[in-house]
């Protein structure tokens, strides 16, 4: 157990200070996540040009410093990305969360991939994990037009 | 037994946490276990093990012996009229569960309301949700004050002629609010309606007389009570248990069984079907003697002193604030720190070995109306000491300095 890797800076400002904390009105996919357990709402809007790139992504919601940070982190770097990368990205990272020690896609640049990796350490505490991965099952489901809500205990993760 | 020792016959706080001295602020949750509870399950199962109620061997007659024992001690601790009063169930949730379904099944048609309050745990909400659902009925929930408490006034307002039945808690899991059950319960008969308590967090932690309350049925959870999981009491008023249909059917409940039909064994049978959880019935026993043995009266003033202690150091801190103001308060303590959720707080204060509970505590509706999406809650058990406090408050400063608080 490692509170300092848990609660990192980075972790703490973006939990604080959440980026991309907002509705968008010209959103053409979105998606609600609920983690029923502690109460964790996220709400995701996404803009996709006729490129399926994303041209706008933001959240709305309310939970702890992990989930906020978490949210935050990913909106701010998919914002740019192609609709197929982000995809292989989410499911790299979903996979780091549970069990690979190192996040493997040749889609992340290194500091992307640093940046992502300050997540890594919900890793050891197991009733923190649905905290850093709702918003990302979110947008799983927002991007896949899935009209049912994601209920964090109906994933895997 | 002295109660500044308590600690010492509760094997657990030998264990560190994280390399800490156990801080455990979690009784509300559930509470630990006595060394001779713990014992006593090995015991039965290494030495007396048999089913019971049912053979004519030795074992057998031991063991039906000592699980009807449990019964007798838990009917003269809550000074119940009867032993068949009382009914073991798998928990305080099966005990209202089975109170909903066989009143509602007998007695509630569409329109009927049943009155509970905003306070209620889950467990005392949903199976009534049921009747909802397959009757039509109405639920009806009596609002909380700015204190968080639930006066008698607020639940008179929502009693209407439909009011079939009343099923309240006896304490807040979340405000502490200790509810006038004997007021409550007089109003109530003063109408011809029937009390359900839900005394989860009563039974541990006040001195308990079903004849005095006169409440029609009062749900215990004993592994709240210093006593092993799996394991609830149902106390129910003699004639409720002689009018209601049995809740689930199987072998031990019943006295005949034919192909053309079936009659029901007496009390307290009829509501025990299939093999109860017998090595914690026994077991449990052992947890009514460690009550007794301390004093509940001794248990309520060292519970209370430690929770105005604690009401005290944490109303100091700036940043913490408390959930509830109730007058008659229960020994739990729901606070938030403004820019910290309390999922943080938890696995921060958890790294200190000091455990307490964060989310909705299985109120979802008490949080909607205080505006909260969660809430951390310290609750306290016999064991606690005012060190315990000293700790949580340190290890929410650290909380506060993680997050760079003042």
């Amino acid at each position: 157990m490692n509170l300092k890797e848990l609660y990192q800076e980075i972790i703490l400002d973006h939990g604080k200070n959440p980026r991309n904390l907002k509705s968008i009105s010209h959103y053409n996919k979105d998606a609600k996540g609920y983690n029923p357990l502690c109460g964790d709402k996220v709400h995701i809007y996404l803009k996709l040009n006729n490129n399926m790139k994303i041209e706008d992504i933001s959240f709305e919601g309310s939970g702890c410093a992990i989930s906020m940070a978490s949210a935050s982190i990913m909106t701010e770097l998919f914002k740019g990305k192609e609709e197929n990368d982000v995809k292989e990205i989410v499911s790299d990272f979903l996979d780091m969360i549970k069990e690979k020690p190192e996040l493997s896609t040749n889609k992340l640049k290194e500091d992307e991939k640093t940046k992502l990796m300050c997540l890594s350490g919900v890793k050891q505490y197991p009733m923190r994990v649905k905290c850093a991965t709702l918003s990302w099952h979110t947008l799983t489901s927002a991007m896949n037009n899935n009209k049912e809500d994601v209920n964090t205990e109906n994933v895997k993760i | 037994m002295n109660i500044d020792n308590i600690k010492k016959e509760f094997p657990i706080f030998n264990n560190k946490v994280h390399n800490n001295d156990l801080v455990y602020l979690d009784s509300a949750n559930s509470s630990q276990k006595p060394k001779a509870v713990v014992d006593r399950i090995y015991d039965f199962y290494t030495k007396e093990f048999s089913n019971v109620g049912r053979s004519v061997h030795y074992l057998a007659v031991a063991a039906t012996n000592l699980y009807e024992n449990t019964r007798v001690s838990v009917q003269k601790y809550l000074n119940a009229k009867d032993k068949d009063e009382i009914v073991f169930t798998k928990g305080a949730t099966e005990a209202i569960n089975l109170v909903a379904n066989t009143f509602g099944q007998k007695y509630l048609k569409e329109g009927d309301e049943v009155l509970i309050t905003e306070l209620e745990h889950h467990s005392n909400y949903v199976p009534w949700h049921y009747l909802r659902k397959s009757k039509g009925i109405k639920i009806e929930f009596a609002e909380i004050n700015n204190d968080g408490e639930i006066t008698l006034e607020n639940l008179k307002k929502k009693i209407t002629s439909k009011t079939k039945i009343i099923a309240v808690t006896h304490i807040s899991n979340v405000t502490g609010a200790i509810l006038p059950i004997k007021e409550i319960t007089e109003l109530a008969h003063s109408k011809n309606i029937p009390v359900l308590v839900d005394g989860c967090q009563g039974a541990p932690h006040l001195k308990l007389d079903m004849q005095d309350l006169d409440c029609d049925f009062y749900a215990i959870s004993c592994h709240k009570m210093y006593g092993p999981t799996g394991l609830g009491i149902l106390y129910a008023k003699k004639n409720w248990l002689e009018e209601l249909p049995p809740y689930q059917g199987g072998g031990g409940m019943i006295r005949e069984v034919k192909k053309e039909g079936i009659s029901y064994g007496d009390l307290p049978n009829k509501y025990e079907a299939g093999t109860m959880a017998t090595a914690q019935v026994i077991a449990f026993n052992e947890s009514i003697k460690f009550l007794e043995k301390i004093g509940i009266k001794n248990i309520v003033s060292h519970e209370k002193e430690l929770m105005e202690y604690g009401l005290e150091v944490l109303k100091k801190n700036n940043s913490v604030k408390i959930i509830g103001n109730p007058k008659n308060k229960g020994s739990v303590i729901s606070f938030t720190i403004e820019g910290v959720h309390p999922h943080d707080i938890a696995t921060i204060l958890d790294e200190d070995g000091v455990a307490i509970r964060a989310g909705h505590h299985c109120c979802q509706i008490l949080h909607e109306k205080l505006g909260l999406a969660a809430t951390a809650r310290a609750s306290l058990g016999v064991y606690n000491v005012k060190n315990d406090i000293d700790q949580l408050n340190d290890s929410i400063n650290k909380c506060k300095k993680i997050f760079d608080l003042k």
